[in-house]
């Protein structure tokens, strides 16, 4: 048997290390996913003040802290027993569409277009943002760095800091807007939505409308027949802040939905001995392996799932591209991971016209922010949709609100078994027996990974240079074979 | 030509990290290009493709400033804080965690063992009725699979291998990295080593944007939710705890920005050994009591102090880990 290391996996949020066993013919055996780190939040936030959480939590990520300091925060209004008022709430989530806008762009510009603009074959020092650049154009370039750049301005206005946002206090927030600031919210919000439009327009025209794409999205190796899972509002349309999760089956039946109170009825976690990352599974099905299919507990946490479980979205422009998308890909629910690209787009355009009806809201100027706290701390669940995928903060305290558990269920671990068996099957679709394994068909191998991670787009693929990777095939006792260098 | 010295070779890595040092790169927005013109980023495995092999295989300091952030939680930070000391001409520890521990620090209030446990058998949503626990080998059918050795204690990296600068900050400020990249690259002399660079020598306290009345004193301390912030005054004075007394400026007041009060991520000022008894110091001064034994009350309403004093330094404090 042949086993083929790729360590570290790079450009993904974290560390990983993929391990390919081949069999004698050279076919793909098995494949293993690992993730080498943990860091034990869960413990470590106990004996801190509750209050602590939402700016404590938020160090789980650097490229989503937003995400973690939100359902911290709600989490720990939970733990007083209170709403925040209609302001703060309002602030809260213009404050996560921007949020979103400055992660879902990053990670079309800086990861996923490459791919598709410059070609999944092309040379792996051109395949990435100056790639990029370079191929439609400098003007492009800056225009996609300034519209991150206003999404940065406007946390970083709302929250002290772009990245370590410090907005939430129990029962609502610390900063109002005033007048000004939301008018330069709106100004800026409307370019959000006229750069999401031009965004999906680059998708159509260098995607959709290449035959090769659209082949290899709906028929490549990169389909998995999951379950879905997403933040839903009243509506049943997508919503990223607030919300019940819905949970629909591979054939688009709702197989749940429940308030954040009720995630521990629908949702387990298995854990294996050779990763630090736990498997997240529908507990009512139950863990049966990595498997995919109906009877599998295994389930996706994406634009993709979000989509899926949604009945529509909730502005617009919006929902003409989620018609449009589901009419291309053949109905609902879809199973083409390489979708999940054109869901977030689809989705940063949701952003960009939800952060400027918040900011046109006559209540988002308001000076109520924080609500009365009576109650007496204990237990507290908060759930938002991050952009990698639902994100669940469960805190128990004393009654001084000192922290004596807490369990957090994160958005990307969601994906960690589905994200396991799309590695394997697109290495299983690429690598044959006498597959000569081209820099290309790494690539390729490497796509069905990239898809589910929009977390660390914003450093990724931003810098030029050689992309070297190696490959490295040795025998089962370890005895180095045969090295693969490309770049 | 006007290319006369040679590009810098610039690698950044993150240990046990977060990503948001990462970031605070990438913040640099449109300055990229000018990061770009004068220096070739060789190892950054959040946008590079670079494999460790490659790194192993460069000559020893092949490498002009290593940005190392995140801290050091497992046998694979270890490995790479040695391996880029020895190729990298400078080694910086850039950014909390590298610098003092950070925020995964506090996971030094805990052992290694009650972590796991914690994590793989007791999270409310775990099931594992067979107890496993991650192990750094393990066999399955095809193979031996292994994963990096959970230590432990979190360390610095100065805890670990020799370090040349500090650049402090949850995450650093990018405007103070632009200032320190910018100095290189024109040549100048640089601070003798071991220094904190990117950050100020004096407190949050010497200009915050905050008033203060010198003689205002309290008698009670509050949690932040308990009072209505005027968004004005000093938070200390308003009876919150704030550790802007015993930190180092330099971060452009973000937290205060935000009305919220300072937590420490620049950590305490050259010389300061005990960041922690010096806060219980500066709060005792501003009580409004003479009494010991009254302001040992008052001191008794300050919640998880351990937690806030070295919310970002406790693996490079004297306390080091939970007491017993």
């Amino acid at each position: 048997m042949k086993r083929i290391t790729i360590d570290p996996i790079t450009r993904l949020e974290g560390h990983g290390k993929i391990e390919i066993f081949l069999n004698d013919e050279g076919e793909v055996n098995n494949v293993y996913f690992q993730v080498p780190e943990l860091r034990g939040f869960e413990k470590f936030c106990e004996g801190r003040p509750v209050e602590e959480l939402p700016a404590i939590t938020a160090k789980i990520c650097g490229v989503c802290p937003g995400c973690h300091h939100m359902a911290s925060g709600k989490a720990v209004d939970a733990v007083f027993g209170v709403e925040p008022p209609p302001t703060a709430k309002k602030l809260r989530e213009l404050f996560y569409m921007a949020h979103f806008i400055h992660s879902h762009t990053a990670h079309f510009y800086a990861l996923a277009a490459p791919d598709f603009v410059l070609g999944p074959h092309a040379p792996a020092a051109k395949r990435n943002i100056v790639g990029l650049i370079e191929k439609v154009g400098r003007e492009i370039g800056t225009e996609v760095i300034k519209q991150r750049r206003f999404a940065q301005e406007i946390q970083a206005l709302l929250g002290g800091h772009q990245t370590f946002v410090v907005m939430n206090i129990p029962g609502g927030v610390r900063r109002g807007l005033s007048e000004m600031e939301r008018d330069d919210i709106v100004e800026k919000a409307k370019g959000f939505v006229g750069f999401a439009q031009f965004s999906l327009k680059i998708f159509e025209d260098f995607v959709l409308n290449n035959k090769e794409y659209v082949d290899l999205i709906i028929n490549g190796p990169y389909s998995l027949k999951l379950h879905s899972m997403g933040l839903v509002d009243a509506n049943n349309k997508v919503n990223f802040y607030d919300g019940k999760v819905r949970v629909v089956d591979t054939e688009g039946k709702e197989l749940c939905k429940y308030s954040p109170t009720e995630y521990l009825d629908y949702v387990a976690e298995h854990v294996e001995p050779w990763s630090y990352l736990k498997f997240p599974f529908l507990k009512k099905i139950g863990w049966k392996g990595f498997i995919d299919g109906q009877a599998s507990g295994v389930y996706h946490a994406t634009p993709l799932s979000r989509l899926n479980v949604a009945d529509g979205m909730a502005t617009p422009l919006a929902q003409i591209e989620y018609e449009r998308m589901y009419n291309t890909l053949g109905g609902k629910p879809a199973h083409v991971t390489l979708a999940m690209h054109w869901a977030r787009l689809i989705e940063l355009l949701y952003s960009a016209e939800r952060l400027l009806e918040l900011a046109m809201d006559p209540d988002i100027t308001g000076t109520e922010l924080r609500a009365k706290l009576g109650a007496i701390p204990g237990e507290g669940v908060g759930i938002v949709e991050a952009q990698r995928g639902t994100l669940t903060h469960h805190y128990w305290t004393d009654e001084k609100g000192i922290v004596t558990k807490a369990n957090i269920i994160v958005g990307t671990t969601n994906n960690n078994a589905a994200i396991c068996m799309s590695i394997k099957k697109a290495a299983q679709g690429l690598i044959k027996k006498g597959t000569e394994v081209t820099d290309g068909v790494l690539n390729m191998i490497e796509m069905a990974f990239r898809a589910y991670d929009p977390c660390f787009s914003c450093a990724t693929h931003s810098l030029p240079g050689k992309m070297p990777m190696i490959l490295e095939i040795r025998s089962a006792d370890g005895e180095l074979l045969e090295r693969i260098k490309r770049g | 030509m006007e290319k006369s010295n040679p590009k810098l070779k610039l690698a950044v890595y993150w240990a046990s990290a977060c990503g948001g040092c990462c970031v605070s790169v990438l913040d640099v927005h449109e300055k990229l290009y000018d990061i770009l013109s004068a220096a070739d980023l060789v190892f950054w495995p959040i946008a590079l493709d670079t494999k460790y092999h490659d790194v192993e295989e460069m000559p020893d300091k092949n490498i002009d400033i290593t940005l190392f952030n995140g801290a050091v939680r497992n046998s694979e930070n270890e490995k790479m804080a040695r391996l880029l000391r020895e190729k990298s001409k400078i080694l910086v520890a850039y950014g909390s965690c590298a610098h003092l521990g950070g925020i995964p620090g506090l996971a030094n209030f805990s052992t290694k063992e009650d972590i796991l446990r914690r994590i793989y058998s007791e999270c409310e949503s775990v099931i594992n009725p067979e107890g496993k626990t991650p192990l750094p080998e393990f066999e399955v059918d095809e193979g031996i699979l292994d994963i990096p050795e959970f230590y432990n204690d979190v360390r610095a990296l100065s805890q670990v291998t020799d370090v040349d600068y500090f650049i402090p900050g949850c995450p650093p400020q990018t405007e103070r990295l632009l200032e320190v990249f910018n100095l290189i690259v024109a040549g100048a002399e640089l601070p003798p080593k071991g220094s904190v660079i990117g950050a100020e020598n004096k407190t949050q306290c010497d200009e915050c944007i905050r008033k203060r009345t010198e003689n205002k004193r309290i008698k009670k301390f509050y949690r932040p939710w308990e009072i209505n912030d005027d968004g004005v005054t000093c938070f200390l004075e308003q009876g919150v705890l704030c550790m802007g007394p015993v930190t180092r400026a330099g971060c452009g007041y973000r937290c205060i920005k935000g009305n919220a009060p300072c937590r420490g991520c620049y950590g305490p000022l050259t010389g300061v050994t005990d960041p922690g008894a010096k806060m219980m110091a500066a709060i005792a001064g501003v009580v409004d009591e003479k009494d010991p034994e009254e302001i040992r009350k008052i001191l008794d309403d300050v919640v998880d102090p351990a937690g806030l004093f070295y919310r970002f330094s406790l693996p490079v404090s004297l306390i080091r880990r939970k007491i017993e």
